[in-house]
């Protein structure tokens, strides 16, 4: 699948990614190289073949639904960008 | 004495510190005086003297009371991908930059348990992508080996090269990595050391920075099999705070160290024979299968017949679970913050300015395969392609104990000779995600030299949760091999 930079621009928005126009031709050639490498897997015939999600057949456990940690704002907060009361501060949300 | 401490491994300085012949904290000053020394190499992102010698100090208090853990004063390096409470934890990254996590990581948590000592965290390919640590917003690492014919910089592999890069320049005794799709293994090779990642559960993932979850495995660098276990050790276990651990018991690593290889089927797997495999890795594979069968051992070829597909489906896997696992760094409660106009355009100016080339690359492309429409073309389909590599594994371990192959196609490569094509890049790890995809674990012991002077690392796969044969079998590789030439630069200031 060949991706061109109309593609480029599409992606990096779903991702939330800026990508200087400039760019975008360049990584279109990267990605149509890297995905048309991949579709060697066409190849392999998967017919029959459950899509395998869980490397290693762990049973996960029950736990007991408990508060096990909490109160702890100082902490939460202490990476943030913007804080003011106690509070994250981001951009605005709803207009 | 304390001139060459540095140079001690990890078992001969728990039998110092036991018997009193030198104290941690002295232990810990020459691996710290050996940082500053080979500081040039880049190798640690940030290093904590201080901390180190406080810990060194609590170390020998509780040795002189008889309390010593199974770490007790062993200096170590910390990949900066675990987290670590009160010590800026940054994944190479720019968007995390001074992230300081008010929380520990399962593994190392239980190393300061075990009573190591914490030197600094280690250089890495940001977030764990890349192949020769030059994807580090904290600048390239160097690998301490040059050829002896110049003195040019070669890649010392990657993603966790600044901790192969201070074992194997004797900064420290041992590492912490983490192994997504070789991760541990081929840094490992490029630097002369060993590296092992055990199977998928076997540690804690909690507090490591994700990458891809389904193929993150935490794993040990040290200079000799034995050492590898003896840390491997302290970090495995289970842990109710990661859902995938395992709730196993864990077997004396080292319980096969030195024992006879008899009664051991190990495999040749004949499709490992790939185009670009240079000549004398491939001699040397050979060497080791010899090896293995003077020391009483079965080897026999064995087929991994899809193997030629296990890199283009980890490189559909990886990217996908990395554009779910980087889409919580969105610049509101931690990290970088660049302001846009509105919020869709800080994400977008935040996670643009945040992210280096090759996570933007692995990101985007993951993005792309699970999105509507090629969701089932590309992410189903390598689900898929990826539970026939589980089953040809499964078959092979009816017939052998483990599997032996080269860890990389050829020896690290000069810094600024890396191929610009980021398929090409990627080759590297062709030997190495096999174990990621299955889970298995896999461990690169060195083996020899290149004609140009270089190691080279031989693999073993083995089974699921059968580390200690893997362990076994490398140390009967290493005792054969009697690999002991130090890098260049390291051998000159002896």
């Amino acid at each position: 699948m060949a991706i061109d930079k109309a593609t480029v621009a599409k992606i990096a928005h779903l991702a939330r990614l800026e990508v200087p126009e400039e760019q975008q031709e360049h990584l279109a050639k990267e990605l149509s190289g890297i995905l048309g490498w991949v579709e060697q897997l066409g190849e392999v015939n998967t017919d029959a073949v459950e899509p395998l999600r869980s490397v290693m057949p762990i049973t996960q456990d029950w736990r007991a639904d408990e508060v096990t940690d909490g109160n702890r704002r100082e902490d939460v907060l202490a990476n943030a960008p913007a804080q003011q009361d106690g509070y994250f501060v981001v951009p605005k949300v709803v207009e | 004495m304390s001139v060459d401490l540095h140079r001690l491994t990890l078992a001969e300085a728990k039998k110092g510190l036991a018997a009193r012949e030198f104290r941690a904290v002295e232990l810990t000053e020459a691996s710290i005086a050996q940082m500053e020394c080979h500081r040039a190499l880049n190798a640690f992102i940030t290093e904590t003297p201080e901390q180190a010698l406080a810990m060194a100090k609590a170390a020998d208090e509780r040795i002189a009371k008889g309390e010593a853990g199974p770490l007790e004063g062993i200096p170590i390096a910390v990949k900066d991908l675990f987290c670590t409470k009160g010590i800026r934890t940054t994944a190479a990254s720019n968007i995390l930059g001074n992230f300081v996590p008010p929380y520990e990581s399962t593994v190392t948590k239980k190393l300061w348990e075990a009573g190591a000592v914490c030197l600094g965290k280690t250089s890495l390919d940001q977030f764990g992508m890349g192949s020769a640590n030059l994807n580090s917003a904290f600048g390239l690492v160097k690998s301490p080996w040059t050829r002896p014919s110049d003195a040019k910089p070669l890649v010392p592999g990657g993603s966790s090269g600044g901790s192969a890069v201070a074992v194997a320049a004797r900064m420290c005794l041992a590492a912490t990595g983490t192994d997504t799709g070789g991760s541990i293994r081929q840094p490992a090779a490029y630097t002369g050391i060993t590296g092992i990642k055990p199977t998928y559960g076997r540690c804690s993932r909690f507090g490591i920075i994700a990458y891809a979850s389904s193929l993150d495995q935490a794993g040990a660098f040290a200079r000799n099999v034995r050492d590898s276990a003896i840390l491997l050790q302290a970090m495995a276990g289970h842990d109710p705070n990661d859902s995938t651990s395992a709730d196993l018991p864990v077997p004396d690593f080292t319980a096969g160290i030195g024992k006879s290889l008899k009664g051991l089927k190990i495999g040749i797997p004949k499709e490992y024979r790939v185009e670009g495999l240079s000549p004398e890795i491939d001699r040397l594979w050979q060497q080791g299968a010899d090896w293995l069968r003077a020391q009483g051992a079965e080897v026999k070829e064995v087929s991994l017949p899809h193997s030629r597909y296990a890199l283009a489906t980890y490189y559909i896997i990886a990217p996908a679970e990395v554009s779910s696992n980087l889409a919580r760094y969105d610049g509101m409660r931690y990290g970088l913050r660049v302001e846009g106009r509105n919020l869709t355009e800080t994400y977008e100016k935040s996670r643009g300015a945040g992210f280096g080339d090759e996570a933007k690359r692995r990101i985007m492309i993951g993005t792309y395969v699970l999105s509507a429409g090629y969701y089932d073309a590309y992410y189903v389909k390598a689900q898929k392609v990826r539970r026939i590599l589980v089953n040809n594994f499964r078959k092979v371990f009816e017939e052998v104990d483990a599997v032996l192959a080269p860890t990389t196609p050829t020896p690290a490569f000069r810094i600024g000779e890396e191929p610009d094509d980021p398929v090409a890049m990627y080759l590297n790890d062709v030997f190495t995600v096999t174990a990621n995809l299955t889970g298995l674990p896999g461990m690169s012991v060195p083996a020899g030299l290149s004609s140009d002077g270089l190691p080279l690392g031989l693999q073993i796969m083995g089974k699921p949760w059968d580390e200690p044969t893997v362990l076994q079998i490398g140390a009967a590789l290493e005792e054969a091999a009697q690999f002991n030439t130090l890098p260049y630069g390291i051998e000159a200031r002896a």
